[in-house]
């Protein structure tokens, strides 16, 4: 049976262009692209063009911002390390927000036991950011503000725009972690005002173990890795040339295809909505749909727990991710969820649904009716549901 | 993830549900921490006669509390006291390491039970079943990093996994 992947936020399968521009990359036998010769040249050209389209995907302005980095997590820790160390005589705090993704979270932690201060900042019951806030948050000793574009567990995009405009006037370095918009959405760092913005390949269904770090001009900022000059000096090490080829490659198909992808999405979107209600009751759809993502749906089923859900649909073939405690493996619910103010009992319950291009409404139908019966055998065993009905 | 007979009580789960005038109902875990396990029993000649569970939780609970169930079956009280949750655990042929000591409360909940029906016998009133909200962490001789709970080497003066210093004796 053919897996129903509905948890592309965890992997998005190679396009068959891509898997194509790696196995050329592979037998072309590329050089060193730093080496001075002809065959470090011809590198450097794969290197140059792939840069070219993920310069397009973003909006960048000139190439030399582009920095390729290893992913998502490399590309936050180098923004977040390297702004905070290369800044460090102009002031010392940081404003984020309550919902980051952990990377975001981590590095900020990192730095709070260096000296930082940091501030965190809550979102509404939507699971939006209030900008009017970040601007009452910055000081004259703040460095950079970081919040994320679209939200990894419920696909709810930010204010960026409207931030931008605020760090902007006040003079303040702005980050966004767009891992989870970049080639989904039309992302442009111009229109946004960021100076930084980091993002991957896989969620526009690129390879994993390769990002990039879109580092405005001017911009204050110290290497993470230190060593050669490449990437203009912003990331020492020889360069991860099959997997920047694919990125570039999988850049390319994003920018010619995303207005056709984001309608089959957005359809998808629809029909679950649409369906939901007549497979499930009892349920909660914390993505804000006013301001979201095409392709993702943060759901909780009340009186049941997720994880139990997440098994039983992969007993159908069906995969998706949930956020309960149980599931991480931290044992606490997923903070975004209780920034929300969901309760920890309908956190619990909570799966995430990431469709793709490659999914089919006969494949939700499938779906809708799995999730349905799962979640009929588990209210039945849930001491909570048998509470709940008195 | 789990291991093939963790994963049958998962799918079919024994003696689901509960039981009409139960004899005592026990219940453990809250929502917070992710599980929660009712138990009830039907005692006849001081042994179980039947026993049924409502679970909310995740794979290993469900498993857990099946298991549980069957263990306890036609066990004399005296027996069934004696089942631990490190039996249910053995019996399910092992349980991922950080689940066992969030998920693996079903002999607690076992014990609550029999508590009930004793207590119900000694004519002690109560109006909901018997419950125990915080349930012990089975650590045994284990160390385990205050700040991220992962499992520690003894010897250890800082811990690998979020490389915060250990000061005190852990």
């Amino acid at each position: 049976m053919k897996l129903i992947n509905l948890d592309h936020i965890s992997a998005a399968p190679l396009l068959p262009e891509v898997k194509e521009s790696m196995i050329d990359a592979i037998n072309s036998d590329l050089h060193n692209p730093s080496s001075q010769h002809q065959a470090g040249e011809a590198a450097a050209e794969r290197l140059d063009a792939a840069r070219e389209a993920v310069r397009q995907l973003v909006g960048a302005k000139d190439t030399k911002e582009i920095v390729f980095v290893s992913g998502g997590t490399e590309s936050v820790n180098h923004a977040i390390k390297g702004v905070a160390m290369a800044n460090q005589g102009k002031g010392n705090h940081i404003v984020t927000t309550n919902i980051e993704h952990n990377a975001v979270i981590r590095s900020l932690k990192r730095l709070s036991g260096a000296g930082f201060k940091v501030t965190s900042l809550p979102v509404d019951e939507t699971g939006r950011v209030n900008p009017e806030d970040v601007a009452k948050a910055i000081t004259d000793k703040t460095i950079l503000v970081s919040v994320m574009h679209a939200n990894n567990e419920t696909g709810t995009l930010q204010p960026i725009r409207e931030i931008g405009e605020i760090t902007r006037e006040k003079n303040v370095l702005f980050h966004s972690d767009a891992v989870d918009s970049v080639g989904v959405v039309p992302v442009s760092v111009e229109e946004m005002g960021v100076d930084l913005l980091s993002f991957g390949a896989n969620r526009y269904y690129g390879p994993h173990g390769i990002g990039g770090l879109y580092v405005r001009k001017g911009t204050r900022i110290f290497p993470l890795l230190e060593g050669g000059v490449q990437e203009h000096n912003k990331r020492g090490g020889t360069e991860n040339l099959i997997g920047i080829i694919g990125m570039g490659k999988a850049a390319e198909l994003a920018i010619r295809d995303m207005d056709t992808r984001a309608a089959h999405l957005s359809e998808l979107k629809q029909y679950l909505l649409d369906n939901l209600p007549k497979h499930l009751d009892e349920y909660l759809i914390n993505t804000n749909l006013e301001h979201s993502l095409p392709d993702l749906l943060n759901v909780s089923l009340k009186y049941i727990e997720g994880e139990s859900v997440m098994l039983m649909l992969d007993g159908d073939g069906i995969a998706v991710s949930t956020k309960s405690a149980c599931a991480t493996g931290s044992l606490r619910a997923s903070h975004v969820l209780m920034s929300l103010g969901l309760s920890h009992a309908d956190a619990q319950g909570t799966v995430v649904l990431a469709w793709g291009i490659d999914n089919t409404k006969e494949e939700m139908d499938h779906f809708l009716a799995s999730v349905s019966e799962c979640v009929h055998t588990l209210r039945s065993m849930s001491p909570l549901y048998r509470n709940h009905n008195g | 993830m789990y291991n093939e007979v963790v994963m049958d009580h998962f799918k079919q789960p024994r003696n689901v549900g509960t039981i009409e005038d139960p004899d005592g109902v026990g219940e453990v875990g809250n929502p917070l921490c992710g599980d929660m396990m009712t138990i009830y029993l039907k005692i006849k000649d001081d042994k179980i006669d039947d026993i049924k569970f409502q679970t909310f939780g995740c794979g290993s609970a469900i498993a857990v509390s099946s298991m549980l169930t069957e263990l306890a079956m036609g066990k004399t009280l005296k027996e069934a006291k004696q089942i631990t949750n490190k039996d249910v655990a053995a019996a399910l042929e092992g349980l991922p390491k950080n689940k066992m000591h969030c998920s693996n409360l079903g002999a607690d909940a076992l014990h609550m039970a029999i508590q009930d029906y004793e207590d119900r016998k000694a004519g002690v009133q109560r109006s909901g079943p018997a419950r125990k909200e915080d349930h012990e962490h089975e650590k045994e001789s284990h160390c385990y990093c205050p700040y991220c709970d992962v499992e520690l080497n003894e010897a250890s003066t800082f811990c690998e996994a979020c490389q915060r210093s250990l000061d005190e004796e852990h």
